[in-house]
């Protein structure tokens, strides 16, 4: 039985150690040297008394930052993956939840992570990878390490403001990767080529299967999911079959007629997630390529990945919508209504998750991890948690789960998930604004942000961009006189989606 | 001309988009720029702009994109 993520590493160096296991437009790396870096960085780590501890690992997207994962959860640690791209407001946010004592930095990183402060170290990841390897020292810390330890912590959207960091274990990312790699079917033949970004849950998908099953993985240059055509070029140069990517990045290449132009030559499994993918681009996509093998996957950050898949074995219609389908296996979906019990047939109830891949919750916060993670309602004889996700789903007549829509004000937004509270909060923290209210345009998939304040709209986007991510960024602001609030005097969504509806029908 | 400024000062108005001619190569705009840039330009222009011309020699400059914007205008 297998105990640790790493020994899927240790499995594959000794089968394909000259193989590459990550690599870029530029580089690339074997599997030989991740597990020898890796090792080095852990033991770096290890000489530096740092056991049991978030490492944050700071740097670029590259495959330096996989081995620098790895290095960390050698060394006993648990990653923390961040982003320079992250706005530093939210890096400060995450630090203080952390308090890390190392953060693995790269050459360009490590200047920026200087000016943050923060009561721990930065380290160099080019000097950690030239230290040389205590096989002993790892070989201990391998042996009191167990299953539930945690691995990573990912942060996601928290509606109070301020992002949770959900940690995970051992236990639920090996239940995960092996289901996963069972049903996308992947083997040593697989190339991947990774879209989603590392602070991501998304990205396990890639990282973890590649090991597993000494696959590679391709990190596609974010800039390439601008232009179409090059994307294409490149799955095509590389020889790319697998990819599992977010719904936006899949309908970019359909909606703009790429494939009349180009196809991808090699492509045969096409695994996305994180939205509800429109039929007319899905139609697009399965015309261009009708042999391959389309998957929809779904689950939430705080069940490890993806908790049910559903492999396209019909026709769709517009006005249809693919199912989320069934659980991976060793994983348990039970639909509860507001009652905690299971509606009738058909009818809708929030989708609740079971199992091993559950998360050990939200890092430092017992109270926001104890809202969601809940008795199982159904079992009155011994304890058993079970993940509220918030959304809600229903059965269709040929019993396939379908998500339906959140109970909640959490979007999903050009592939992220969204938090509008989130970014109310940041607006209302904004100098001379009184009042705040997001609503998202389903439509044009828009956020819009209504305010009431002495500050002019510019200024509100201004100070915004220096709080939140870019997806979390509203599309459009727009000033009123006054907020419209219900008789309970809450905020008035419902009015204020009416009123860009209006608009709409204006132009 | 005007218009294409305002839909980029929208976007970005911390740039001086009349003289930067690295839009792209410098990073200034991302995927979701240049996906509502898109969408503008089909809803102001009434001009679509196929996958073949969504390259970064087209994007790099306010004055590169007018240009394609015109030379796709005239095509029609």
């Amino acid at each position: 039985m297998q105990y640790n993520v790493l020994e899927y590493l240790e499995r594959t160096v000794k089968r394909f150690p000259e193989k590459t296991a990550y690599a870029n437009d530029r580089e690339s790396i074997t599997f030989r040297e991740v597990y020898q870096q890796a090792r080095a960085v852990g033991t770096f780590l290890s000489r530096k008394g740092i056991y049991k501890q978030p490492v944050v690992v700071f740097m670029d997207k590259h495959p330096r930052a996989v081995v620098a994962f790895f290095g960390v959860v050698y060394g006993g640690n648990y990653y923390v993956p961040m982003e320079e791209e992250m706005p530093r407001f939210r890096i400060e946010l995450i630090l203080k939840n952390l308090e890390p004592r190392a953060v693995i930095c790269d050459q360009v990183s490590k200047k920026v992570m200087d000016t943050f402060h923060f009561g721990g170290e930065g380290f160099l990841y080019d000097e950690m990878v030239r230290e040389s390897i205590d096989d002993e020292a790892l070989e201990n810390i391998r042996d009191t390490a167990i299953d539930t330890d945690p691995i990573y912590i990912i942060y996601t959207s928290g509606s109070t403001g301020v992002p949770k960091g959900v940690a995970a274990c051992h236990r639920s990312v090996i239940d995960y990767i092996e289901n996963l790699t069972d049903v996308l079917g992947v083997d040593e033949n697989t190339v991947f080529g990774n879209q989603t970004p590392f602070y991501f849950d998304a990205s396990l998908k890639e990282l973890y299967s590649t090991i597993k099953a000494g696959a590679t993985t391709y990190i596609i240059p974010k800039s390439l999911f601008m232009f179409p055509v090059k994307l294409v070029e490149f799955l095509n140069q590389y020889k790319i079959n697998t990819v599992c990517w977010v719904v936006p990045a899949l309908t970019m290449i359909s909606a703009f007629g790429t494939f009349d132009s180009i196809k991808p030559e090699y492509l045969h499994t096409i695994a996305f997630g994180s939205e509800v993918f429109p039929v007319k681009q899905f139609n697009i996509w399965r015309k261009a390529l009708p042999d391959a093998r389309f998957i929809n996957l779904y689950g939430p950050t705080e069940a490890t990945g993806m908790s049910c898949y559903y492999k396209v074995d019909r026709e769709f219609q517009e006005g249809e919508v693919l199912p989320i389908g069934r659980p991976f296996r060793n994983t348990d979906i039970i639909l509860l209504d507001q009652n905690g019990s299971i509606p009738p047939k058909g009818e809708l109830g929030e989708i609740c998750i079971r199992g091993t891949s559950l998360t050990l919750g939200y890092y430092k916060d017992f109270e926001r991890t104890a809202e969601v993670f809940v008795q199982n309602p159904l079992n009155k004889a011994y304890p058993e948690l079970i993940y509220r996700t918030g959304d809600l789903g229903r059965y269709n007549e040929r019993g396939e789960l379908v998500f339906v829509t959140r109970k909640d004000h959490q979007v999903k937004h050009m592939g992220h998930r969204v938090e509008l509270g989130e970014i109310e909060v940041n607006v209302n923290m904004i100098e001379g604004v009184k009042s705040a209210c997001c609503v998202y345009d389903e439509d044009t998939k828009k956020i819009v942000l209504f305010y009431v304040g002495d500050v002019s709209a510019r200024q509100v986007a201004d100070d915004l961009r220096k709080r939140l991510p870019r997806y979390m960024l509203p599309n459009s602001i727009e000033e009123l006189e006054t907020m419209p609030l219900t008789f309970n005097g809450k905020i008035n969504r419902k009015l204020l989606k009416e009123q860009i509806n209006a608009g709409k029908k204006e132009k | 001309m005007e218009t294409l400024l305002q839909i980029l000062k929208d976007l970005h108005p911390d740039v001086d988009f009349e003289t930067c001619d690295t839009l792209v190569d410098s990073g200034i705009l991302d995927s979701f720029d240049i996906i509502t840039l898109i969408a503008e330009i089909s809803s102001e222009f009434d001009v679509n702009i196929p996958a073949e011309e969504i390259m970064p020699d087209n994007f790099n400059s306010a004055e590169a994109l007018y240009a394609l914007i015109k030379r796709l205008s005239d095509e029609d």
